[in-house]
């Protein structure tokens, strides 16, 4: 059976833990680590799990015909097609027949398989708790979908409505919607990228071999990068006993998502965790044996490493190749839309057929003061294909703005890290809960006088707080008395990397629970600092 | 009508059979003010809120009154309050003490591993009705079956309970709003949480000498958790394993004697009992509402008002889980019903400790009447209830039957 936590929702209340403990388990306090595809018969505990998580967080799979909601929509289309078969490209198809779309629907994946999860690749996969071919996302119902997998499309033509396969053949659509997501930006020299021991990860496939690799033996690690994907891979390898390094530019791991402060924690972490972490330095060359094999790197600073594995963690590119020439805004920086997920064409004009959610989609939040955002994340890609699925196939005066906050998780070193908002549109940041000392707490994250994010490790039930806070544009810093207050609640700047200056007073509120009822109003005057 | 009046009604003993009626009315005004300046909150995504929300205490030193408290020499030594009291770090230190002899991470299958034991008790208390037409599901099953169950995982002699249950019921009633002011109701607690660590310190020390495989001897050993404290949560997980889950069960066989549809399903399809207890938990749930021990360490805007720093907050849970708002038909009891969100075991950072014992003793219990007491009927409806309306529950519930199946007749048959 499959089974998937939404860890955007998981609030770590471990009840899914005891009721099945063979399938899930906490490592730590909050970290859930379990298994996606288990045995049938495990089954009823897998039930009860389900039934016993107090946020309803665990989605098992739904045999038989998907309840179909009344449809009261306008203009139906016949023909909805959907590249990139994967979570967004799933949640968009499931929520199409919900919404009782009735007519064809076509998913286009390059990859072979069924749409699988990524977060658990650099987790329980790596470990070798769940098997690299066995995090296949749950079955929401009978899709009536058809799948043409293994076959990559390779252009649009916007005019004639059709995709382009790499065969040569021509899929029509009255819809189209872009979920081709992003790959591993690969190791630059491709002579070097192609020694054996280099690795990326960002499919199945590659978590196969790197698992593979590493339960194999290896006398030491290279991870290059710092970000979360090479912190947990950093993670992963210090659980299983063996000798890592990690390099990053930056001044930390982590700096360039949650700021210079928090980023300090997370090196310290690693380092008690026994990671050798190198800061400030890049990794200038891989070196090979002359068999081929990977013998070390040399870094910036002129040192050496010996390393018989490397990992190439240096972030994503945005799948928008088979876009080149289509007419869309599409680029390096992803394919723009509007919030109600309308692709840009290239004048900046909305197209009413073409939707985009996902890694792959680049669209203006207005709490963020209508900067564009690419996320990837996990709750981003379900938020988002959710909302355009539904502006798929609704009247235009029915279009839902994808206005939920980014929410997004990571595990490593045990610990459970989320953070709700943008941590990087900040300027300042203080700890309000708990004790850094401790590896429990929150730091919430200002700027210009009001609360813009929140990071959490192993405090996960406390975030909702704070994204209402977000949501409220509430002033920056936060006064008022709290259970467990640190003694010394001082901001600090956050030490966040350079990016675009946001505008000072267009500031938001965002009102409602369902995508179908969230509004962002505006503030004409930004609320001041609180003091 | 004034704010206080549907929570007052509520309170009234008059509505225990039926509490469920007053609260479309408790809801009209989701954050009511008392004439007592506490603050009730009614609907679901309030209590949610504040359920999650770190400018709410549950310590209730923080109200000057309680926290002058001293007992004289003779009530000494004064315990600390249990962890269900206390705010993080100390909460939180204190439940994953406690958590690591109950479960994840450090011992996961603890509970999952009792299940057994538990079929075990069950089916020897169902055993022990052979012959009866008539039952008292109270007296004869649903206390008698917990008490065992959290006896033994404490590691406190049988002999002893007669002793405990006394002390039990008051603390019990200290948590009851309708048996004095907060401040005398703390006062009262602390005295008997007194006598119940006097008594809980000399278990300690036998078990000290003679270690056995229980969670007092464990957390006794492992020396980790104070001995004052250590001696409050012994108290609490006592009181809290020993008054709620009787109610689930009781309220559980009312529920299906008065929905046979449902009792027949659950015969036939005895996994059908995993959501229909989570379904109880919505629709009939034990803990109407937490003692009130919750205070506002700060305005809080919320539902329309402001709870001023320092007032009382009461959750009623019950009605939150009722909340039209948030589940269609709120007033069905459906056994399938799907996302089902109650608020049975509260939330947040003090979402019950014992909830997964709960559950497992609760899907024992059904299963094992259903399939084994033959044509149940209920003798009186309503049954007599309880006094607290916070932890609220039949105080007998007469079943006649024609007879109880013995158990390996009903399994095969099932
Ligand atoms: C190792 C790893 C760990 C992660 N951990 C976390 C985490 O802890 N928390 C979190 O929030 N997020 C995490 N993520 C991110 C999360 O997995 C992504 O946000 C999510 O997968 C995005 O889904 P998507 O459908 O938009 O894109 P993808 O999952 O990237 O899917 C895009 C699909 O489109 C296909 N495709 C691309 N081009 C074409 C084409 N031309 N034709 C046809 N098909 C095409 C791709 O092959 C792929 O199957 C992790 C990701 C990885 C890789
Ligand atoms: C059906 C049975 C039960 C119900 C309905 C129930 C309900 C609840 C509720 C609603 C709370 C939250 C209180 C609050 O937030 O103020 C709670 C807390 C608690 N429960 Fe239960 N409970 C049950 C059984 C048990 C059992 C069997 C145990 C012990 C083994 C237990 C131990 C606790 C403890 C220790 C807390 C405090 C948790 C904390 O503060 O962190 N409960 N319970
Ligand atoms: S919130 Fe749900 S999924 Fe998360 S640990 Fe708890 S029970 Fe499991």
């Amino acid at each position: 059976m499959r089974v998937v936590v939404d860890l955007t929702r998981c609030q770590g209340y471990g009840q899914c833990a005891f009721a099945a403990p063979d399938v899930f388990r906490m490592a730590r306090n909050e970290a859930l680590m379990y298994e996606l595809n288990p045995d049938d018969s495990r089954r009823a505990q897998v039930l009860r799990a389900a039934a016993a998580c107090p946020v309803q967080a665990l989605v098992v799979d739904e045999l038989g015909p998907l309840p179909a909601q009344a449809s009261g929509h306008g203009r139906m289309p016949e023909r909805v097609v959907i590249v990139g078969a994967s979570l967004a490209g799933l949640r968009a198809a499931a929520t199409l027949r919900r919404q009782g779309f009735r007519g064809s629907l076509t998913l286009i994946g390059d990859e072979p398989d069924r749409p699988y999860d990524r977060p658990p690749l650099s987790k329980q996969v790596l470990t070798g708790q769940v098997n690299a071919q066995q995090t296949l996302l749950p079955r929401r119902g009978e899709l009536h979908a058809k799948w043409l997998l293994g076959t990559p499309a390779t252009g649009l033509d916007l005019a004639a409505k059709q995709v382009l396969l790499a065969d040569g053949r021509r899929v029509g659509y009255d819809r189209l919607l872009i979920a081709t997501g992003v790959r591993a930006r690969p190791w630059p020299n491709p002579a070097e990228a192609a020694l054996d021991g280099v690795f990326v990860l960002r499919d199945s496939h590659d978590a196969a071999l790197l698992h593979d690799r590493l339960a194999g033996g290896v006398n030491r690690v290279l991870v290059i990068g710092g970000g979360f994907n090479g912190s947990e891979i950093a993670s992963v390898c210090r659980d299983m006993g063996l000798a890592v390094t990690l390099v990053d530019r930056g001044p930390a791991p982590l700096t360039g998502a949650l700021g210079g402060v928090v980023g300090a924690i997370a090196a310290d972490i690693q380092r008690e965790h026994g990671v050798d972490l190198r800061c400030g330095v890049t990794a200038a060359a891989l070196e090979g044996d002359g068999a081929g094999r990977l013998r070390g790197a040399r870094l910036s600073d002129g040192s050496t490493v010996e390393a018989d594995v490397a990992v190439v963690a240096l972030g994503a590119e945005r799948n928008v190749g088979w876009l080149a020439g289509s007419g869309l805004a599409a680029g390096v920086w992803g394919v723009g839309c509007d919030a109600g997920c309308r692709a840009f064409n290239v004048n900046g004009i909305v197209c009413d057929d073409v939707f985009v959610a996902g890694d792959v989609a680049r669209f203006p939040h207005p709490v963020y003061g209508y900067q564009f955002l690419t996320l990837e994340h996990w709750g981003n890609a379900m938020a988002q294909a959710q909302v355009a699925a539904h502006n798929m196939i609704a009247a235009s005066s029915d279009l839902w703005p994808h206005l939920s906050l980014p929410v997004f998780w990571s595990a490593q070193f045990g610990l459970n890290i989320k953070s709700v908002g943008v941590p990087t549109f900040a300027d300042e940041v203080v700890f309000t809960q708990g004790s850094v000392a401790d590896r429990r707490f929150v730091a919430v994250y200002g700027y210009h006088g009001r609360i813009t994010a929140a990071v959490t490790f192993d405090q996960a039930m406390w975030l909702d707080f704070y994204r209402d806070l977000i949501e409220q544009a509430a002033p920056f810093p936060p006064t008022f008395d709290m259970v467990g207050k640190p003694g010394k609640v001082q901001p600090v700047p956050a030490e966040v990397p350079q990016r675009i200056s946001a505008l000072h007073d267009a500031t938001v509120v965002v009102t409602g629970h369902d995508p179908a009822e969230r509004r962002a109003t505006l503030v004409t005057a930004g609320p001041g600092r609180a003091d | 009508m004034p704010d206080g009046n549907a929570y007052d009604q509520f309170l009234d003993y008059a509505n225990r059979a039926n509490p469920y009626r007053l609260f479309p009315e408790l809801r009209k005004t989701p954050v009511a003010r008392q004439p007592d300046g506490s603050y009730v909150v009614s609907t679901y995504d309030e209590i949610v809120s504040l359920l999650h929300d770190p400018r709410v205490s549950s310590d209730l030193r923080n109200v000057p009154e309680i926290a002058a408290i001293a007992l004289p020499p003779e009530h000494a030594p004064q315990l600390p309050p249990e962890f269900i009291r206390r705010d993080p770090p100390d909460h939180d230190r204190l439940r994953s003490l406690a958590m690591k002899y109950f479960g994840p991470p450090h011992s996961p299958d603890r509970i999952s591993r009792l299940t057994p034991r538990i079929d075990r008790i069950v089916t020897d208390l169902i055993d022990g009705l052979a012959g009866r037409t008539r039952i008292d599901i109270v007296d004869d099953f649903a206390y008698p079956l917990p008490v065992t169950v959290i006896c033994e995982l404490l590691g406190v002699p049988k002999a002893d309970e007669q002793r405990l249950h006394a002390w039990s019921q008051l603390l019990v009633g200290t948590n009851d709003p309708t048996t004095g002011t907060i401040v005398e109701r703390n006062r009262r607690r602390f005295e008997t949480m007194a006598e119940l660590g006097r008594y809980f310190d000399d278990l300690v020390e036998a078990h000290l000498r003679d270690p056995g495989d229980d969670l007092l001897s464990a957390l006794a050993t492992d020396g980790e958790m104070a001995r004052p404290d250590l001696l409050s949560t012994a108290g609490l997980l006592f009181v809290a394993g020993h008054e709620t889950t009787v109610n689930l069960v009781t309220n559980g066989m009312l529920t299906l004697l008065r929905h046979p549809d449902v009792l027949e399903r659950l015969r036939h399809e005895p996994e059908l009992v995993v959501t229909a207890v989570e379904e109880l938990l919505r629709y009939e749930p034990p803990i109407q509402m937490p003692g009130p021990r919750r205070t506002a360490l700060a305005d809080i805007d919320i539902g329309g008002t402001t709870i001023p720093k320092g007032s009382v907050i009461v959750l009623v849970l019950a009605s939150g889980s009722r909340d039209p708002e948030r589940f269609p038909d709120p007033d069905r009891f459906d056994p399938d019903r799907r996302d089902n969100q109650h608020l049975g075991f509260g939330g947040g950072i003090h979402y019950c400790f014992g909830a997964p014992l709960a559950r497992t003793e609760t899907q024992i219990a059904l299963t094992e009447l259903v399939g084994r007491l033959v044509n149940p009927r209920l003798v009186t409806d309503p049954p007599p209830y309880r006094h607290p309306p916070n932890l609220r529950g039949p105080e007998h519930l007469l079943v006649d039957v024609d007879r109880v199946e013995p158990v390996t007749r009903a399994r095969a048959g099932g």
